[in-house]
């Protein structure tokens, strides 16, 4: 568990670890934003990256802004943070959605754009940021684009990110006072075996656990409409029917909780 | 809580005094296997087999020594040591003696074995190198469950078993048996199987080996259970002489059986060390211990009780079948689970008839150890889901069931063979009832939607096993006794050896108190020297709660030969009979009418030693062993557990845990409430969260702790500990073990709870880890 050899460069830019990413290109760089997935698979060397370029020095890229109706949230703003801070009713949803993050160690040191990066399908903030239709703001060598998180998630572990991209910040551009994300596992911080989010306020659901991608179910169906739409596989140790129950519980969950506020 | 110093009335015995360990751990400033760095050593990690069951057609290590820091890299060939064996003494049609290579030669047995040891001068450089070895296997079906081991239809994992069995016995089969369950009112069945499981010690294994040429000695630093007999299996399979070993324990960060069993790397690492001449460091890291350590727990019962009309039990049939995955283990042997089941399955219980099968199989998994409780979590689950059934069936309280049954005059002679000792079954029971009644656990429901359970395990646990009842499993190397010596020093402060040594178990702190109370001394004047194979004579080392039972009886034994030196000492100093003295409680001994210290009797013993007696030689030191005889001294406990389950997940959560336990004398009360605590969280790790799964080619699917489900404190419940006291006849000051009973009783009183909040649905869950799926189904279809 000892990870394979790699470089590893401290950015102190964007610009500059863009710059990294694409004079390294043939090296496999990778970007290091908190680690908290990333080292675990070094360390399995399930990862192998050849340069590791380590984001959490550039100056700027943490923080939680309100811009108008929008929140705006630096790629290296910590789970912890967004847990620990007063987002108003507008946007509580993350602040409360963050206690379904990993443990709080983890917390400390994972990130939203780690994250959003990473990719994982049961991640709370692939969920929310699909759920809320945020966006995802990335740099590259040409310069900054808005990808729309409905569509930045391709499949595992796959994003529309590109190679030489950086994201900068993920950007929830409208309030959510009625939304909420719930999970179920069997033992607390795990990754969930199910996760729901729902937002009143457009009737969206999205899913985590039930496929390749956080899955959105748009509209207004009942929990058990939802729950028996899906295509679900046995698994070892979850049944489908099982799967297929727990999304009937936590959509329903999620909805009540959102409808608390 | 008291300070050391504030103690004057003379009793150490059952004060929760500070822990003299706890200054150095709480500040860092233990010392581990890891924390071990010498100067030269290299770094060893394992080329490991890819394959569950292949033969190996090529080792090539050529490219693993071209790796830069690479320095070395050896196959069982280059290291031609040999085999690790463990033998019982029982006949052919019960035993099969296999061995274990140190590193796998002709064949892989699993995945994840080792094939050779490269050393380098980091770790990262050792990790590249076995990166680079190409090992050619050849693959053969693998026999990856109990089921296929018992059908027997491909390869065999070892030749010399071509059924896949190890160990076969059928036990006891009282007389008349068969008419019992044939006339009986009411017969009950439960077939059980339990998870593999990992005792996962927070620290994994590991070893700092080096020769030193000095003392012509290979000194090898290593965090076990057993220092012995790890240094006999490191002299057989080297050919050295055992003096020329050295085993040396540092700090040890828990072990709970899977480090009393003699591992290979070790064994590898040290002949790496030797042949080398530079010190070998290998830590086991957490992918290798939860996937090539040793498991345990892998168990399938198919049991039966018969019961009258009233609840009474009258006979017990069941068929154990263990999964020891690959090897045998020394020195225990693939016996160590299916003959403890098949020894003590009737527990607490007074059963009439019974028989017994009891099997090991072999398989291609990892290996397997003794695990804190051995097999009697497993066969106490089954016990108290057969009383739990029979109340069931016969439309009866099941824990009047329970009183009905529990043995309540001792000593009992069971059906078994085993005498047990007087221990409060019938009186932990009803304290347990009792309290959760109080807090008023008992008929409440929840107003949250969960469904509320109440579950009880009644149990005892044999402890202190002596030579005899180890004699008595048959095994070719019989642990039981253990040696204590003591010395005072020139100013009174004595220093005292056991062969049992502390991998948590605080024993820096509970043997001075032992001893402190038989010299009047203050408890920190007492040293306590474990786990060291050229400072000890012998020892067995810890597990089996055998530590303060055994250990601390043969170092309490030695304290008081010591007091009668002194006396002897002082009354031939003061001029009177050896009657007329007496150790004064306050570290000095009464003579008459004068009193000597005891820095004053030493001065004589090792200064002065021209005034000493004629037949007295100098120095002051004493050596005595204890061995328990008959057989051993049964701790006993009564558990409850309450849950909640959600209907809309299938979850369960543990609201309360209470333990109501009796360990005889409690030397160190909040010792022993540690114990139980850490025993109770490891018994629900079993009962609901761990397990370690394989796929259909054994590859294993839980190398992190991502999938290997180790509980949380979120999970762990608040555990209420009252404690009985029945004292042990025989060892010193009435102690009993404590260190296992809390694993033994939790899984029962976890799984009973769940059955209890699924009554309404008729659902009845008899295997663990609980499948949450099943509780949701059941839930689903009857809701509460």
């Amino acid at each position: 568990m000892k990870p394979a050899a790699f470089t590893y460069h401290r950015a102190s830019s964007v610009r500059g670890a863009v710059g990294l990413l694409t004079e390294l290109a043939e090296e496999d760089p990778k970007l290091l934003a908190g680690g908290q997935s990333l080292v675990a698979m070094m360390n399995y060397r399930m990862a192998r990256p050849g340069h590791l370029v380590d984001l959490t020095h550039v100056p700027g890229l943490a923080g939680i802004r309100r811009d108008g109706a929008a929140l705006r949230l630096g790629a290296l703003t910590t789970h912890h943070a967004v847990e620990r801070a007063d987002l108003g009713p507008d946007f509580a949803v993350l602040s409360r959605a963050m206690r379904w993050v990993g443990h709080l160690p983890i917390r400390t040191r994972g990130t939203v754009g780690g994250s959003v990066a990473h990719g994982d399908a049961t991640a709370e903030w692939c969920l929310l940021a699909v759920l809320l239709d945020a966006v995802v703001v990335t740099e590259g060598p040409g310069g900054r684009r808005e990808v729309a998180a409905r569509g930045f998630f391709l499949g595992p572990f796959t994003t529309a990110l590109e190679p030489d991209e950086v994201i900068v910040e993920v950007v929830f551009g409208r309030p959510a006072p009625r939304a909420a994300l719930t999970e179920y596992a069997d033992r607390r911080g795990d990754f969930a075996v199910v996760a729901a989010a729902a937002d009143l306020d457009t009737g969206d659901v999205v899913l985590g656990g039930v496929g390749a991608v956080p899955v959105l179910v748009p509209g207004a169906g009942t929990p058990d409409e939802i729950a028996d739409a899906l295509e679900l596989r046995d698994e070892p140790g979850v049944p489908a029917e099982y799967r297929r129950g727990l999304v009937r519980t936590l959509v329903a969950r999620a909805r009540e909780e959102a409808g608390r506020g | 809580m008291a300070e050391p110093g504030l103690r004057t009335d003379g009793t150490w015995v059952g004060a929760s005094v500070p822990r003299r360990e706890d200054p150095r751990l709480l500040t860092g400033r233990g010392r581990f296997v890891d924390d071990i760095t010498l100067p030269r050593m290299l770094h060893a990690a394992f080329v490991r087999s890819t394959e569950a069951h292949a033969r190996v057609l090529s080792v090539d290590l050529s490219q693993v020594r071209e790796v830069p820091g690479v320095v070395a890299a050896f196959d069982a060939a280059d290291l031609a040591l040999g085999d690790i064996t463990a033998l019982l003494d029982r006949p052919t049609e019960e035993f099969t003696p296999t061995s274990m290579p140190v590193l796998a030669r002709d064949k892989v047995r699993y995945a994840g074995e080792p094939l050779a040891v490269v050393l380098a001068t980091d770790p990262y450089a050792a990790e590249d190198g076995v990166e680079a070895a190409l090992v050619e296997l050849d693959p053969l079906d693998p026999v990856v469950t109990e089921a296929a081991a018992l059908a027997a239809a491909g390869p065999p994992v070892h030749d010399e078993a071509p059924g896949n069995v190890l160990v076969d016995v059928s036990l006891f089969a009282t007389e008349g048996i068969d008419d019992v369950f044939d006339t009986a009112h009411t017969v009950v069945g439960v077939e059980a199987r339990t998870g593999r499981q990992n005792a996962l010690p927070l620290e994994t294994r590991g070893v700092v080996a080096e020769w030193d040429d000095r003392a012509g000695q290979l000194v090898v630093r290593t965090c076990t259970q057993v220092p012995h007999q790890v240094r006999t299996v490191l002299a057989r399979c080297a050919g050295l002489d055992e003096g020329r070993v050295r085993v040396v324990v540092p700090d040890m960060g828990g072990g709970f059986g899977q480090k009393c069993v003699v591992g290979r790397e070790e064994i590898a690492a040290a002949a790496a060390a030797t042949r080398l001449r530079r010190p070998v460091k290998w830590i086991e890291d957490r992918r290798e211990a939860l996937t090539a350590s040793f498991l345990a727990r892998e168990q399938h019962y198919t049991a039966r009780a018969a019961f009258t009309a009233e609840g009474e039990i009258l006979a017990l049939e069941s068929d154990v079948v263990c999964d020891m995955g690959a090897y045998s283990c020394y020195p225990f042997t693939a016996g160590i689970e299916p003959l403890m089941a098949s020894a003590e399955m009737p527990g607490v219980y007074r059963v009439p008839a019974y028989r017994v099968r009891g099997r090991a199989v072999t398989t291609n998994k990892a290996p397997t150890a003794p695990y804190r409780g051995v097999s009697r979590p497993q066969y106490v689950m089954v016990m108290e889901r057969l009383m739990e059934r029979a109340a069931r069936e016969l439309g009866l309280d099941p824990l009047d069931v329970r009183r009905r049954n529990l043995i309540t005059e001792f000593p009992y002679r069971g059906v078994n063979a085993i005498t047990y000792d007087p221990g409060s079954y019938r009186e932990s029971l009803d304290l347990c009832e009792q309290v959760l009644r109080e807090e008023g656990w008992l008929g409440r429901t929840l107003d949250d939607g969960r469904v509320l359970g109440v579950g009880y395990s009644c149990f005892s646990e044999r402890t202190g096993y002596g030579s005899g009842a180890f004699a008595a499993r048959k095994m070719q190397v019989v642990p039981g006794f253990d040696l204590s010596q003591i010395t005072m020093d020139l100013d009174g402060t004595v220093t005292v050896t056991t062969g049992t040594l502390s991998h948590g178990q605080s024993h820096e702190t509970t043997f001075a108190q032992i001893v402190a109370d038989r010299l009047g001394l203050p408890y920190d004047k007492v040293t306590i020297v474990q786990g060291d194979t050229d400072r000890i004579t012998y020892g067995w080392g810890s597990f089996a709660s055998r530590s303060v039972t055994v250990g601390g009886s043969a170092a309490a034994a030695a304290a008081l030969k010591l007091g009668d030196q002194l006396r002897a000492l002082a009354a031939h100093l003061g001029e009177v009979d050896l009657d007329s003295t007496a150790l004064d409680g306050r570290g000095g001994v009464r003579a008459g009418d004068r009193t000597f210290t005891y820095p004053e009797l030493a001065d004589v013993a090792y200064l002065r030693a021209h005034l000493l007696p004629k037949d007295v030689g100098p120095g002051l030191t004493a050596t005595a062993s204890f061995d328990v005889g008959g057989d051993g001294t049964f701790s006993n406990a009564t558990h409850g557990c309450v849950v909640a389950l959600d209907p809309g997940t299938g979850g369960v959560e543990i609201l309360r845990y209470v333990c109501v336990e009796d360990c005889g004398v409690a030397i160190h009360p909040r010792v022993v409430e540690g114990q139980a605590r850490g025993g109770i969280a490891q018994g629900i790790a079993g009962a609901l969260f761990e397990q370690v799964v394989y796929d259909e080619a054994g590859q294993p699917l839980a190398p992190s702790f991502m999938e290997y489900k180790v509980p949380t404190a979120a999970e762990i419940p608040d555990v209420r500990i009252e404690h009985l006291e029945t004292p042990c006849a025989f060892t010193a000051d009435g102690a009993k073990g404590a260190g296992e009973g809390g694993t033994i009783g939790a899984p029962a009183a976890v799984l009973n709870a769940v059955n209890d909040a699924l009554r309404h649905t008729g659902v009845e869950l008899d295997s663990t880890p609980v499948a949450r799926s099943t509780i949701f189904q059941a839930l689903r279809e009857v809701p509460a």
